[in-house]
């Protein structure tokens, strides 16, 4: 028996990667398989450090690269087990193939990913553009703010991941370095009211029942790939209400909310600013400070989730405030698209209600530059601008050198 | 799986009673007439069924995953997953490790007597497979992998690999006015596999029925990976007739072209020495693959395959006396 190390909710000075390998260890996976890189490095460091010292029941399996890493999660969850994994930029993109069966195969495999850049010009720093690459690869995508959201999002992650109306892989972000590295103070729960909440696995057609053997990954040709294509959008529209649901139940047990997106001083906002990751917490301070100093009215849209889109969720917190202008924060580039991706699912969430604001968009952070307090208040003047009917650049940059 | 009997104490039983274990390889497949695939895994259901085994598997995307697969139907009355080309060693690693576990928390029956098999082809094996196959070899996994050795990219139309044999004719590296084929000889991956130091290595052909359930046998009933090399004969890749599947592998044997030998803890031991080994040329001479070598103008190449074909063999039989050398 593993001992019980958190017996009430404790506060802890953590980083993002502490906190992604608390949770792990109280989840207690049946398998994990992972590849180490940097930002998660340190990550793949603590929970093996509970597998050597017998803090966890799990199979360890430290794979030779993220592709077997993601692969071996695909062949654990599809034996009957609990798997979960984590990994960063590179890695991710190297999994990439591997991405979309686990999510064909309706696999509920839990993954970190510490946000990170991709190469070229290689860059170990914190960007989205890894997990905006995949976004298409049909998991469930979470981003967390700070510390204590990777690990109340990877506690709520196979809840949602298991249900049996997704039956989908959940990938959960966070910045590299600016939360995996960062210390912070973060909630932990007790081991039992995590185990109590996760629950026992929800097993569906496991491969290691021998006497009811399954046949998992076969080909579907032209007459039936289509109709599993449709399945999955189909069940990713189910996600939308399950992770809602399980939001609701962390809350009730935690006294927690976790929503799709979460609003901050968004009712009398005359400037929305919209933002994914940690950001989101730079620009609640520029906003009180703003609020405060120059009266200037900012609120904020935060997206928790990612996909499923929570285009309802954004367009009824718009239209709850009094915005004149939208500015869009992308750390990711679409290079030959208008925008980054945030800001073509902006600008669809608009297109769908059937109202649209005027709105500008911002690229940050590429590669770990620095975001900060001057930068978001040099983007709040821009959205500003565009309110009062004044000419600016469709793309910002920020903190760019030119 | 740990087991109390010595594998020479578990007998392999005799073909008349071998052939009333019921099929676990549906019939119906899509596997081409004359295809030493579905023979070789015929072969090794009879041997797990004889002990008693229940088969696991994870196979690499090719012919065999195609072809038995095809949904809504199954060939496969074992548990049976496909992840991808490159990744059958690591998925089963996957389910390997599930198992183990699922077993330490008493969720599967303690009574069942299961066994790992990662099944590919020579090109999830010798070529894109590769890392994630040394990968599992080295974490020493509990399992069996299974290259089912057709030479070339068969189930696309006959693209060479790292298997192609030097002189074959390919799609991708076709025999032309400048070209004889493919440039480069075989990689010998039961060499790498047995780098790995893995306790068991083995070479088979379906020919040799007898010599691939001994050896099969003693894969199941090794604790760890083995790696077990088999002669795939295809007909439409290497343009033999459909009918002479089992001349041309006997052939590959009786030539020493493909040596059945096996690699025990280190010990390496040729299990089959052909009395009065062929001549190459007749392996060669009924594949239409090797057709241009028969032209005049090419007879030294034939030659030089032959070299090349003692050269190993002498080789085989070095690393035999060495490692059975009695200190």
């Amino acid at each position: 028996m593993r001992p019980e190390l958190i017996k009430e909710v404790t506060y802890v000075p953590y980083s993002g990667n502490m906190a992604a390998a608390e949770a792990m260890r109280q989840i207690n996976p049946d398998v994990v398989a992972a590849y180490p890189i940097t930002p998660q490095t340190e990550l793949m460091q603590f929970f093996a450090d509970f597998v050597a010292n017998g803090l966890v029941d799990t199979e360890y399996i430290p794979v030779e690269s993220e592709h077997s890493a993601m692969s071996a999660c695909v062949g654990a969850a599809a034996a009957g087990s609990r798997a979960m994994t984590a990994t960063a930029g590179p890695g991710l993109a190297y999994m990439w193939e591997v991405l979309g069966i686990a999510s064909g195969m309706r696999l509920p495999i839990v993954m970190t990913v510490v946000n990170r850049a991709l190469s070229a010009p290689i860059n170990i720093h914190g960007d989205q553009s890894d997990m905006m690459g995949a976004r298409d690869q049909g998991w469930i995508m979470l981003f967390s703010e700070n510390a204590e959201e990777q690990y109340d999002n990877l506690v709520q992650a196979f809840k949602i991941a298991e249900d049996e109306r997704t039956r989908l892989p959940v990938m959960v972000g966070m910045d590299g370095f600016v939360i995996s590295h960062a210390i912070e103070r973060v909630r932990l729960l007790p081991d039992k009211a995590v185990e109590e909440f996760v629950g026992e696995p929800k097993v569906m057609y496991p491969l290691l029942d021998v006497d009811n053997p399954v046949t998992h990954g076969p080909v579907a040709m032209t007459d039936s790939y289509m109709e599993f294509k449709r399945q999955q959008r189909e069940a990713m529209m189910e996600a939308y209400k399950v992770i809602r649901e399980v939001g609701q139940q962390f809350e009730e047990a935690f006294g927690k909310k976790y929503e799709h997106v979460e609003t901050y001083m968004i009712d009398d906002a005359d400037y929305v600013l919209i933002i994914i990751g940690s950001t989101a917490g730079t620009a609640k301070y520029v906003i009180n400070k703003l609020r405060k100093e120059k009266g200037i009215k900012v609120g904020l849209i935060k997206i928790r989730t990612y996909r499923p889109f929570p285009y309802y969720d954004v367009m009824d917190a718009l239209e709850a405030s009094n915005a004149k202008a939208v500015g869009v924060f992308d750390r990711a580039e679409t290079f030959g698209a208008v925008g980054g991706p945030l800001y073509s699912d902006i600008a669809t969430a608009m297109y769908l209600r059937g109202k649209t604001y005027p709105m500008v968009s911002f690229i940050y952070g590429l590669g770990g530059r620095d975001t900060n307090v001057h930068h978001i208040e040099e983007a709040v003047d821009k959205v500003m601008a565009k309110a009062a009917g004044k000419e600016v650049p469709l793309i910002n940059y920020l903190n760019l050198n030119e | 799986m740990a087991q109390q009997v010595k594998p020479s104490e578990i007998k392999v039983p005799p073909l008349k009673k071998l052939t009333n274990y019921p099929e676990k390889l549906a019939p119906g497949h899509r596997l081409c007439a004359g295809c030493g695939a579905s023979i070789i895994i015929r072969q090794m259901y009879m041997v797990a069924s004889a002990l008693g085994y229940e088969l696991i598997w994870a196979n690499a995307t090719g012919c065999v995953e195609v072809c038995t697969t095809v949904y809504p139907y199954t060939s496969w009355k074992s548990p049976w997953i496909h992840n991808a080309f490159e990744n059958a060693a690591a998925t089963i690693s996957g389910v390997e490790a599930a198992y183990k576990a699922l077993k330490r928390k008493g969720k599967l029956p303690t009574d069942k007597k299961v066994k790992f098999v990662a099944l590919g082809g020579d090109g999830g094996t010798y070529d894109i497979g590769f890392q994630s196959f040394s990968g599992a070899l080295e974490r020493g996994h509990d399992f069996i992998y299974v290259c089912y050795d057709n030479e070339a990219y068969m189930n696309t139309g006959i693209q060479r690999s790292s298997a192609t044999p030097k002189y074959a004719n390919t799609t991708t590296q076709p025999v032309g006015s400048e070209s004889l084929g493919k440039p480069q000889h075989k990689k010998w991956l039961p060499e790498v596999a047995a780098a790995h130091e893995i306790p068991y290595v083995a070479q088979v052909s379906p020919s040799h029925w007898k010599d691939l359930m001994e050896k099969f046998k003693k894969a199941l009933l090794t604790e760890g990976p083995s790696f077990i090399n088999a002669f795939t004969v295809c007909p439409r890749g290497w343009r033999t007739k459909e009918e002479e599947g089992m001349k041309v592998a006997r052939l590959a044997v009786e030539t020493n072209y493909w040596p059945l030998f096996e690699v025990e803890n280190g010990k390496w031991r040729i299990t089959h020495r052909p009395k009065n080994p062929k001549p190459l040329e007749e392996y060669l001479k009924i594949q239409g693959r090797f057709k241009h070598l028969f032209k005049p103008e090419n007879q030294d190449k034939i030659k030089e395959l032959q070299e090349e074909v003692n050269r190993r063999w002498e080789w085989l039989n070095k690393m035999e006396e060495l490692t059975n050398r009695e200190e």
